[in-house]
């Protein structure tokens, strides 16, 4: 019996005191940890969103921490112990088969493209494996008072009545939208220099320059001239998803720039105002278009958007004069 | 004390005998049925990578049944198979009767019960956080915990029935991996002291303690019984095992957090992850050369008999899924794989080319003995080829496929570009879980066979003994 109480106790006893030590402590420790800067609880409402999102196991494919890798800036900048204070249940995930959501609500801010996708994703990314989520939306003969219409691509539109969202596509849709990351404190950036001393890639998160897509290469030459490869790579990256890569965007719900009259101004001011500032309610052909563009200003460097806006000024049969990234710099000096 | 593993079970009454023959059989054959089930819907899983319109609706939805196919895996199948195959070696391995048929079949309920009401909680969309495997609600996670706690009593009682001071090593394994086990889930399941972060501690901790305190002392437990017993020669060296037993034990629980290296856990517990992921080498190594020793120079055996085949495969699945491992914790490395297919391939690897594989030869090696009956070679060749083939298909596709998803990533393409460069990979994930999927009805014909249907002739490797004594 000896033996037995040996090997049984002895190692259970080994166990439990390397699991106090490698769960428990570090579990009580880091449960401490103040919310960063601006880092807020969600409302009732995108709370209820986030347990649509649990429910429904939206964290298998889409992760929420960006890592302090260069490949990861596309997502926003590293994400910091601060950020996590109201997040339980932690969704940092496992798996990227879909992209990175900590800052989703920055880089896709229209609900309109929100609904879209959430209903068929492939209406509005035709490359997307996201399955639909069409039973999160009702059916209705007409749209009753007040309610948010999701506007469909004839294909995917139900052959009669119109398409509104449930309650917890709501919800869902607002959690996404809550889902920016706040700026970094001193504090923040300070404690990451000490702990990312030996990490690859730049030691200081480098939120405004960094740039969306990058072939390694961390300072591209400011006046790199037009490169129509990159140009496009871009445009997939950044601008596709609802101006679409034929340039043809959706029919009442994200403009063409195929002809667009602004991408073939020789006067490119207002096309590059719209790519740095954004837009909302814009009138093209008029088609009043409601949902908003984000602004790029932060998120791409002026060689990156002028690589842009040369693409979208070449492509799909339109000839307007193409841009320098001085140019951009220059808009970019003005004050909105 | 080697001799023990042949050891005659004298004092053990016919009576008690069929309580544990019977145990063992319901064990194995609830197990087959959420293998089946568990992997057919990890091949629907499969499907919806290509077709993700195939299958619509909330119950249907990916996020959905994925975790049901990895708890079901896990919990259903894996487990229970397992402490099935860990009675029977218990018993058998201590010379003495089962402590309690009852405990027994009461755990078997609960483990079944809490696999049941939790696929249905998932279905409903009662998920507990997307945590990996502590998915299902907390009162169903306790049912678990009960299961588990029943079967540590019930082994522990039947170990200490042994009719000899020693205590055979797959016991140490068994015994040790079910306490451990309870540390874990009790770990998991507490809500107190993990909030934000400090629930992303917990889960480094949780998800790997969970696989690697688990499945691994219980798997190694069966090869330290069922190679022996099949070879007829003593394992190559006790000394070794017991090694390996405590390197495992200090080693791994501190390993956890290398599935969250490049987050903002501390940069201690993220190195500490990675240096003791190394030191894992030497359990692994250890314990998967003392197994391949115990083998070595039976090539005419092995061939002839699928039950060591099963097992030879599961010991090289444990030697190069966990050296696997190791080389995915450097960051240098992670970098590449991490959140890619590369991981997908990596966990197929080791619960399905070690831990599945081997169940499977445990199960072949000790059920036979138990009731008197046999599968048919036929049944088992095709189980072995189909398995074998199927996840290797499986885990080359996924492993080539996420290092370029990774590369994509690297090379600053769009992120759609991911997805489309996948494709084709994820076709032969489907190819490979079709053919795993179809071994897996196979075996439940063998298991068929063996429990309650009509036995075949003679196992191959008695007839190959046969054989050679003529000669």
């Amino acid at each position: 019996m000896n033996k037995l109480v040996l090997i049984v106790g002895g190692s259970t006893l080994v166990y439990a005191c390397l699991a106090v030590m490698m769960a428990i402590l570090p579990g009580i420790e880091l449960s401490k940890i103040p919310a960063g800067p601006n880092v807020v609880p969600l409302t009732p409402l995108q709370a209820e969103g986030r347990d649509v999102y649990v429910a429904n196991g939206c964290s298998y494919c889409h992760t929420q921490q960006v890592r302090p890798l260069q490949q990861d800036k596309v997502f926003g900048r590293p994400s910091m112990a601060g950020d996590f204070k109201y997040q339980t249940p932690e969704l940092l995930g496992s798996e990227r088969t879909g992209p990175d959501l900590t800052n989703i609500g920055v880089r896709q801010p229209s609900a309109v493209w929100q609904y879209l996708h959430l209903y068929n994703p492939r209406a509005v990314v035709p490359a997307s494996i996201m399955p639909a989520f069409s039973w999160l939306f009702d059916v209705v003969p007409a749209a009753p008072a007040g309610a948010t219409v999701v506007s469909l691509p004839k294909a995917y539109a139900p052959a009669q009545g119109v398409v509104v969202p449930t309650h917890a596509a709501e919800a869902l849709i607002a959690y996404l939208a809550s889902l920016k990351q706040p700026a970094l404190s001193a504090a923040d950036v300070a404690r990451s220099a000490g702990s990312m001393a030996a990490m690859p890639g730049p030691a200081a998160p480098a939120t405004a320059a960094a740039t969306t897509v990058n072939a390694g290469a961390p300072t591209p030459a400011a006046d790199a001239t037009y490169d129509p490869a990159k140009g496009e790579a871009l445009f997939t990256a950044n601008c596709a998803s609802c101006h679409q890569a034929t340039g043809e965007g959706l029919p009442g719900a994200f403009p063409p720039l195929k002809g667009n009259a602004a991408v073939n101004d020789d006067d490119a001011t207002q096309h590059m105002q719209v790519v740095l500032r954004g837009a909302h309610d814009l009138v093209i052909d008029g088609v009043k278009y409601g949902s908003p563009m984000p602004p790029f200003a932060d998120m791409l460097s002026d060689a990156d958007i002028a690589n842009i806006i040369d693409y979208e000024r070449g492509a799909w049969g339109n000839h307007g004069k193409p841009v320098t990234a001085a140019d951009v710099a220059a808009e970019r000096a003005k004050t909105p | 004390m080697q001799t023990r593993v042949s050891a005659q079970h004298s004092v053990v009454s016919d009576q008690d005998d069929r309580a544990l023959v019977s145990v063992f059989a319901a064990y194995v054959a609830t197990a087959t049925f959420w293998l089946l089930f568990a992997t057919g819907i990890g091949l629907l899983l499969a499907f919806k990578f290509g077709a993700p319109d195939f299958g619509p609706g909330a119950w249907l939805t990916f996020g959905r049944l994925r975790p049901i196919h990895i708890n079901d895996t896990f919990y259903g199948f894996a487990s229970i198979a397992l402490v099935g195959v860990s009675y029977y070696v218990a018993a058998r391995s201590s010379g003495a009767k089962l402590y309690s048929a009852r405990l027994a079949w009461i755990g078997l309920v609960l483990f079944n019960l809490a696999a049941v009401l939790g696929t249905v909680a998932l279905d409903l969309g009662y998920n507990d956080g997307n945590l990996e495997y502590r998915e299902w609600p907390w009162p169903v996670r306790l049912i678990f915990l009960a299961a588990l706690a029943v079967t540590a009593w019930n082994l522990i009682g039947t170990v200490a029935r042994r009719n000899s001071e020693d205590i055979y090593l797959s016991n140490w394994y068994i015994i040790g991996g079910v306490l451990w086990t309870c540390i874990i889930a009790t770990v998991g399941v507490l809500p107190w002291y993990q909030y934000g972060l400090g629930q992303v501690a917990v889960s480094g901790f949780y998800m790997h303690n969970a696989v690697g305190l688990w499945f691994t002392p219980l798997a190694l437990g069966i090869f330290y019984y069922a190679l022996p017993k099949l070879l007829s020669r003593p394992i190559y060296s006790y000394a070794l095992g017991v090694f390996a037993f405590w390197t495992n034990l200090v080693f791994y629980p501190i390993i956890g957090s290398h599935h969250f290296l490049f987050s903002p856990l501390p940069w201690w517990l993220q190195t500490t992850a990675i240096v003791f992921s190394v030191a894992m080498l030497v359990p692994v190594w250890g314990g998967s050369a003392n197994y391949l020793l115990t083998m070595r120079g039976r090539t005419r055996d092995m061939v002839h008999s699928y039950p060591l085949m099963f097992i030879f495969v599961g010991v090289m699945g444990y030697l190069l899924g966990s050296t696997q491992g190791t080389l995915e914790a450097f960051r240098s490395l992670q970098e590449i794989w991490h959140l890619t297919n590369f991981t997908v391939g990596h966990s197929h690897l080791t619960m399905y080319g070690f831990v599945t594989f081997a169940v499977w030869g445990g199960i072949y090696a000790c059920l036979p003995l138990a009731t008197g009956k046999h599968p048919g070679t036929l049944g088992l060749a095709m189980h072995f080829w189909m398995a074998l083939v199927g996840s290797s298909i499986y885990v080359i596709a996924l492993s080539i496929g996420g290092t370029i998803q990774g590369l994509d990533w690297i090379h600053g393409l769009p992120f759609i570009q991911s997805v489309i460069d996948m494709q084709s990979y994820y076709v032969w994930r489907g190819v490979g879980g079709t053919l795993m999927f179809l071994s897996h009805i196979v075996f439940a014909w063998n298991v068929w066979r063996m429990c309650y249907g009509r036995s075949a002739e003679v196992p191959p490797l008695e007839a190959l003994r046969a054989e050679e004594a003529v000669a």
